[in-house]
């Protein structure tokens, strides 16, 4: 039975025993939505009156969402997107499909290989630069990150690219001098060009802590928008809501696969509707 | 790691022992307390359950036959540590060898999870106890994951076998049988085979796993699993469980602030035991997994075995048997051993992460995740621009000679000058506690193991001293604790 199942299947009934309520707070526990904010689901939903309980239920979750826009932000003539997380979220899986899919729309798009740390992460954005036909700007091996993003965004302006996707390399949040890195980075490029949006990728197979990472990374860096990648699995990522219900930071694009293609806007109310099922 | 969890324990358990007589109805608060705790560090629903109820009938049963006042409150968080090792595995393993080399070990697990990192470290690992392994390569899913095994390899001096270029080239299971076949010709007595990421309900990806499995009949199959997975880990878990089946489990970004959750439903949920826990981004933040450990920093009373054992590895015999040496016969600890015992610090691994093994860490959380670490290549620097007589004999250093050596190091004179004064100030302690007078008891050296002195330099200390008193009188841990 999915996330939500159920919870609706007995709401639907019209008798709900203490031993129902019990059960529908199991099922979200399991998503991942947290201790929390299921406590607070359940006790809105007990109040829900009406026939449709499944529109109920839905109308109690979407409450929770953020009301920020969850198009990105295009205003200036070189926008400039940041790409953060922890390491292994898929970060730079990210920035090429998200390169793909501005550059499908018709868009100049340049790449800016910010993850000088790992080993190979510059040659893996590389070769996704060459299978979408979208140049890469990198350092060598090791180099100082913000010099990268640097050398990136002038290339952006000099060559009138409309965007500029850097990606950066995967840092756990209660790291605070690579933390402080991001802001730096952040700084620099803002020389040339705003960052008008700073994507923070969470892998939807995390627990409680990608709440947290959310908090730290928009504590240093200002976090626009989230990518939800892994979406494809078995994990519900119910994290999301709790994220854009505390700090209103909306989710932008999921990630559904490992080809290029798989990256889509994010749909709240489809997102909502999947929760209720398997 | 673990402080939400363990503050959470400690909270539940200080409430308890202020209690003059336990009732079952306090028990049944605990209980509650750590359900809730368990939740919020991502322990999977069913494993918080029924650890919950072991952990109310058993300690119902015990209430009568407990003696009231603080015992009480002891035999239950008693009960609840046993539980958790028993949760966590029991005895710990380590990597059964075959009998006929090569080791085959197989690592699987999902996207992103750090199985490459992971090999890295198990390859690094075995080469440090002597043995001989060997990386393949078959990852050819990922962009570049061959190009990123290559270069992990490569910096650990361990050769890697990657015929295919990967990106989507190749067949993952021809390349993992020739790796193996590869590895017995050469002689290589460990084979780590690395693999693609799979998502569990990907029947195709897992069915490579299978085959890559049946073609090279691995010895050890290891789950390689994020520590910061949530209630999916049941899912997950499972899914590697039927896809592939794997004998133990590796827990890695166990240096993140997770919750721990995950080493709790893992190996609850499977069976299977925790081997190896992987802390870190350097090649050498991999640690054994010891069950009884890991629940004693769950409970919050840090992991003083790790420390000392790390310690001991570190200070490796000749430079601590020369400092000891010159500690009994009465000769002057000098700038020249305090280098040397700063590069057996460093080896051990970051300030942050040894720190953090103490008892009571979870209090001084943020001082240890803004430890400088580069505080400790500074303190290197200036002590390496002082001249070899100079760093015999400090007393020498006047104001020309410390203008440059702060020239020379690229720090302050200030810098030189605090140095100085903490390291006469060390060097007096030491002089102190070998008259006999200082020494506190348990403070005699055991072979191998030379106290530590104060370290100057390390500026950025947590300001907080540990709140547990040491039981044991292990040197290394004391000397942590003198320098926080």
């Amino acid at each position: 039975m999915g996330l939500f199942g159920a919870l609706v299947a007995k709401l639907t009934r019209s008798q709900i025993s203490d031993l129902d309520w019990d059960q529908a707070k199991r099922d979200l526990l399991t998503s991942d939505i947290g201790p929390t904010l299921a406590d607070e689901v359940i006790q809105s939903a007990k109040k829900i009156k009406g026939d449709d309980a499944r529109a109920g239920l839905i109308s109690v979750l979407s409450q929770f969402l953020s009301d920020k826009p969850r198009s990105i932000d295009l205003a200036s003539p070189l926008s400039v997107f940041l790409i953060v997380g922890i390491n292994g979220t898929g970060k730079t899986t990210s920035a090429a499909k998200l390169a793909h899919y501005l550059k499908k729309d018709g868009k100049g798009v340049l790449l800016g290989a910010g993850d000088t740390f790992r080993a190979a992460a510059v040659e893996q954005l590389q070769t996704w630069g060459t299978r979408i036909g979208v140049d890469v700007i990198s350092g060598k091996d090791q180099s100082e990150p913000a010099s990268v993003a640097f050398d990136a965004v002038q290339h952006a302006r000099d060559h009138h690219k409309e965007i500029l996707i850097v990606d950066t390399a995967g840092r756990l949040h209660n790291k605070s001098d690579l933390m402080n890195e991001l802001g730096k980075i952040k700084r620099v490029i803002e020389k040339i060009a705003p960052v008008t949006e700073v994507l923070l990728v969470l892998d939807a197979t995390t627990g409680q802590n990608a709440i947290t990472q959310a908090r730290v990374f928009s504590e240093s860096v200002a976090v626009t928008g989230l990518i939800l990648t892994k979406t494809d699995g078995s994990a519900k990522g119910g994290f999301a809501l709790a994220v854009e219900r505390e700090m209103g930071v909306p989710v932008k694009f999921v990630g559904t696969g490992e080809a290029i293609e798989d990256f889509h806007p994010f749909d709240s109310a489809a997102y909502l509707e999947a929760l209720l099922e398997e | 790691m673990f402080e939400s969890l363990s503050s959470k324990f400690s909270a539940a358990f200080s409430s308890l022992r202020s209690r003059g007589k336990i009732t079952s109805a306090d028990i049944d608060q605990v209980c509650n307390e750590i359900y809730q705790g368990l939740l919020e560090a991502d322990v999977a629903l069913g494993v918080v359950e029924s650890f919950i109820e072991k952990v109310k009938s058993k300690s119902l049963n015990a209430l009568p036959t407990l003696q009231s006042g603080s015992n009480q409150a002891q035999a239950i968080f008693e009960i609840v540590n046993a539980e958790l090792i028993e949760i966590l595995g029991g005895q710990a393993r380590r990597v059964r060898l075959a009998k006929n080399p090569p080791t085959v070990i197989m690592l699987a697990g999902l996207q992103g999870a750090g199985k490459t990192t992971l090999a890295g470290k198990l390859a690094k690992h075995f080469k440090d106890l002597g043995d001989t392994p060997i990386l393949v390569a078959s990852d050819l899913q990922r962009p570049n994951a061959v190009n990123q095994l290559q270069v992990v390899g490569e910096s650990i001096s361990v050769p890697v076998f990657a015929p295919e270029p990967g990106n989507g080239v190749g067949d993952p299971v021809a390349v993992a049988k020739a790796g193996v076949a590869f590895a017995r010709s050469k002689l290589h007595n460990i084979v780590i085979v690395d693999t693609a990421g799979r998502l569990g309900v990907d029947e195709e990806m897992m069915k490579q796993a299978s085959n890559i499995r049946d073609a090279i009949t691995p010895d050890e199959i290891l789950f390689v699993v994020d520590a910061m997975i949530g209630q999916d880990a049941v899912k997950t878990a499972q899914a590697f469980k039927v896809g592939v089946g794997f004998d133990g489990v590796v827990l890695t970004k166990l240096d993140g602030d997770t919750r721990g959750g995950a080493a709790l439903s893992i190996a609850a949920l499977t069976g299977k035991p925790i081997m190896f826990a992987s802390t870190g981004e350097k090649l050498g933040d991999f640690d054994l997994f010891y069950p009884e450990r890991m629940a004693s920093r769950i409970l919050g009373m840090g992991d003083v075995a790790t420390l000392a054992e790390q310690a001991k590895k570190a200070l490796d015999g000749e430079s601590s048997a020369k400092l000891e040496e010159k500690f009994i016969k009465g000769e002057d600890f000098t700038l020249e051993d305090f280098l040397e015992q700063l590069e057996a610090m460093s080896k051990m691994g970051s300030m942050g992460k040894l720190l953090s093994m103490l008892p009571g860490a979870g209090a001084m959380k943020k001082q240890i995740e803004n430890f400088d670490e580069s505080e400790i290549v500074r303190t290197k620097a200036i002590v390496q621009s002082m001249t070899p007589q100079e760093r015999i004999e400090p007393k020498i250093l006047n104001g020309s000679r410390r203008a440059r050596i702060a020239s020379g190091s690229g720090r302050k004179v200030q810098e030189v000058n605090a140095l100085v004064d903490k390291f006469s100030a060390a060097q007096k302690m030491m002089k102190q506690m070998r008259n006999g007078g200082g020494m506190p008891a348990g403070m005699a050296l055991p072979p191998g193991v030379p106290a530590m002195p104060a370290m100057p330099g390390m500026g950025k200390k947590p300001s907080t001293p540990p709140k547990k008193k040491s039981r044991s009188g292990n040197p290394a841990k004391r000397a942590v604790e003198e320098n926080s």
